[in-house]
């Protein structure tokens, strides 16, 4: 870099580097982000600037003239939240250049999430790029940066395993439906009990497609109040042995001291749908699914340990790969690094 | 075109889908998925190659090439593939392209490997008459189907086996649903049912003109194999055959069909001799 005056920084704090209750203090509510915006556009020096601003992490993506540019942002965030520059250092992280880069792309890759290689961080990039354009605070430098990394962020993902596994107990239960049933548009599912994993469990479901569901609790108005809250049906549970043939999926997520599906109920909903596969996703502690009925043909039962077991397996296989998709970030950091320089003309 | 003999087209066919076969493994191994659109285009070169092998060999023995224990075995293995082209990219059934090449690379080598079953070769076997060379053809497309319905089936046991015993990575990641995959076994059971009755109704017309010509032993194992898969189908609309026993009838019933081959296949006349293959000069 022929000027070091002139530089692609990145300044700003996540889950890594501030505890949550900085964290909570450093988030750039949505009142708060006009006004922020418009002071931004009143400090000299700041050629161009994205913020990406999310539960974890807020960063700020830029090109500065001077140092003095950088200093000048820091001050207005900081005056803005009501911090210190020094708290903010302290919780902060600066890094310029092919540095910078590579710290974006890990961050779109999913490297640098607290749920290792989730995937909605890269919408929430997109996303802060876009607002940028908006605003007419991207140029040549941040168009270039951005956009290569979402080529290569997809890149990282398509070569290396770092998001493939859920790593949610919600979510490993709805993949292990998506294994019996392929699509859950038209699979109906039933969850017994309001507790909190179960909710969890039904909005994991939700958010893939599953069109279907019904909640079935002890108390009636608690079914209802969760079935209203999900847009879903409430089922008087005393009609949950009758039906339970019709539905493909149940959560068991009660606080019962016994067991609230027995083999007998199982065999009985079984002669409704025999062809059909029944998939009991146990969540309950004590258990609410009798573990004999996994021994029956077409049906198919996870305990919350099962799950666990698997979230943590998919866990281990995405950490194994991190040190390969770091290789392919650091890479394709230094290529895009050469063409900001060359684009430059040996002036940035 | 090169010069060269339908035996060694059949080679080069069957060596692609080997490489199908190798390829899937490695990616199996390196828990990757393997590329549909990599595994279909081996497949097809090889689909290609085997066709123009079997239309040398047609040209030969003047019609269907399905006279001795290597034609039956590679027009099998040529019909499995026929319908995986087809129906792989329609349900896009992962793992299907990976078993079909296994299968059809397992008939065509066997079939290469062993002369015995190449040493006799029939020659205009159906005399001309199109009508019985539509039978045969159309019974041997029918065990194709089969051969795809027992990978299926297969497929089906080892999701079935995966989800049950917790094992979700390797291989098993990599399998379609249980209920897509009993959807196709279901359609492929109808498929290779109707066409082997196809069959049999065409070949019991010319059976009927000329009774003291059928080879009993012929007729006595087709409408077995027949029955056996109706009365299959039969049981499973009726949902009594279903899931895993069903999926293991399925494979079972496949292998009988395919042993069946040769006993029926011996018990012809014996007829003229000719060239074990030819080339296209």
């Amino acid at each position: 870099m022929s000027d070091p005056a002139i530089t692609f920084f990145l300044i700003g704090a996540s889950h890594d580097t501030a505890p949550l209750e900085v964290r909570e203090r450093l988030a750039l509510t949505a009142d708060k982000v006009e006004s922020f915006h418009a002071a931004l556009s009143a400090l000299p020096g700041l050629r161009e600037i994205a913020l990406l601003n999310t539960c974890n992490r807020v960063e700020f993506y830029g090109v500065a003239e001077t140092p003095d540019a950088l200093t000048r942002l820091q001050e207005t965030f900081c005056t803005f939240q009501g911090l210190t520059t020094d708290a903010f250092a302290s919780a902060s992280r600066q890094a310029h250049g092919r540095a910078a880069i590579e710290h974006l792309l890990s961050v779109a890759c999913g490297i640098e999430s607290q749920m290792l290689g989730e995937t909605e961080i890269l919408g929430q990039v997109k996303d802060a790029y876009a607002e940028a354009l908006t605003r007419r605070t991207a140029g040549p430098v941040l168009n270039r940066v951005f956009q290569k990394t979402f080529q290569y962020a997809k890149h990282v993902r398509s070569h290396t395993a770092i998001n493939e596994g859920q790593i949610s107990i919600a979510n490993v239960a709805v993949d292990l439906a998506l294994k019996i049933f392929g699509d859950l548009s038209s699979t109906r599912i039933l969850l017994l009990g309001a507790g909190d994993i179960g909710e969890k469990t039904a909005k994991a479901f939700q958010s893939r497609g599953a069109a279907s569901l019904t909640v079935a609790s002890r108390t009636l108005g608690r079914a209802m109040e969760l079935a209203t809250s999900f847009g879903a049906t409430a089922l008087p549970w005393e009609h949950v042995t009758a039906q339970l043939g019709d539905y493909s999926v149940v959560v068991g997520s009660t606080a019962a001291p016994d067991t609230v599906v027995s083999t007998a109920d199982v065999v009985a909903a079984m002669k409704k749908r025999p062809a059909d596969p029944l998939f009991f996703i146990d969540l309950a502690l004590p258990r609410d699914i009798d573990a004999a009925v996994a021994k029956l043909d077409n049906v198919f039962l996870y305990n919350l340990d099962d799950l666990a077991k698997i979230a943590k397996e998919n866990l281990a296989a995405r950490t194994a790969q991190v040190g390969r998709a770091r290789i392919i970030v650091g890479d394709k950091a230094e290529t895009i690094w050469k063409q900001i320089e060359a684009q430059a003309g040996g002036g940035f | 075109m090169p010069d060269l003999t339908d035996r060694t087209w059949l080679w080069f066919a069957t060596a692609f889908y080997l490489a199908g076969f190798v390829l899937g493994t490695i990616a199996l191994l390196r828990e990757r998925r393997q590329s549909m659109a990599v595994t279909y285009a081996i497949v097809l070169a090889g689909f290609v190659i085997q066709t123009f092998g079997l239309y040398q060999r047609g040209l030969a023995v003047k019609g269907c090439p399905l006279g001795n224990t290597f034609e039956i075995f590679q027009f099998t293995a040529w019909s499995a593939i026929a319908l995986y082209l087809v129906i792989g990219p329609t349900f896009r059934l992962s793992l299907l392209g990976y078993f079909t090449s296994m299968l059809s690379a397992a008939l065509t080598a066997v079939s290469l490997a062993i002369p015995a079953w190449d040493a006799t070769r029939r020659v205009g076997i159906f005399g001309g008459n199109p009508w019985i060379e539509f039978h045969a053809a159309l019974a041997l497309f029918s065990y194709g189907v089969f051969a795809l319905l027992a990978l299926t089936s297969i497929m089906y046991l080892l999701q079935v086996f995966s989800l049950k015993k917790h094992r979700l990575h390797g291989l098993f990641a990599f399998l379609p649903s249980i209920r897509d995959l009993d959807h196709i076994n279901l359609r492929l059971l109808v498929a290779g049912v109707l066409i082997l009755t196809a069959s049999i109704a065409v070949g019991s017309v010319y059976w009927l003109q000329d009774i003291d010509k059928v080879n009993l032993a012929k007729i006595v194992t087709t409408v077995a194999v027949w029955a056996a898969y109706a009365l299959v189908l039969s049981l499973r609309l009726k949902a009594v055959l279903i899931s895993k026993r069903l999926a293991w009838t399925c494979v079972v019933l496949f292998a009988a069909a395919l042993l069946s081959l040769k006993p029926v296949n011996s018990s012809r006349p014996p007829l003229p001799d000719a060239p074990v293959s030819t080339s296209l000069r």
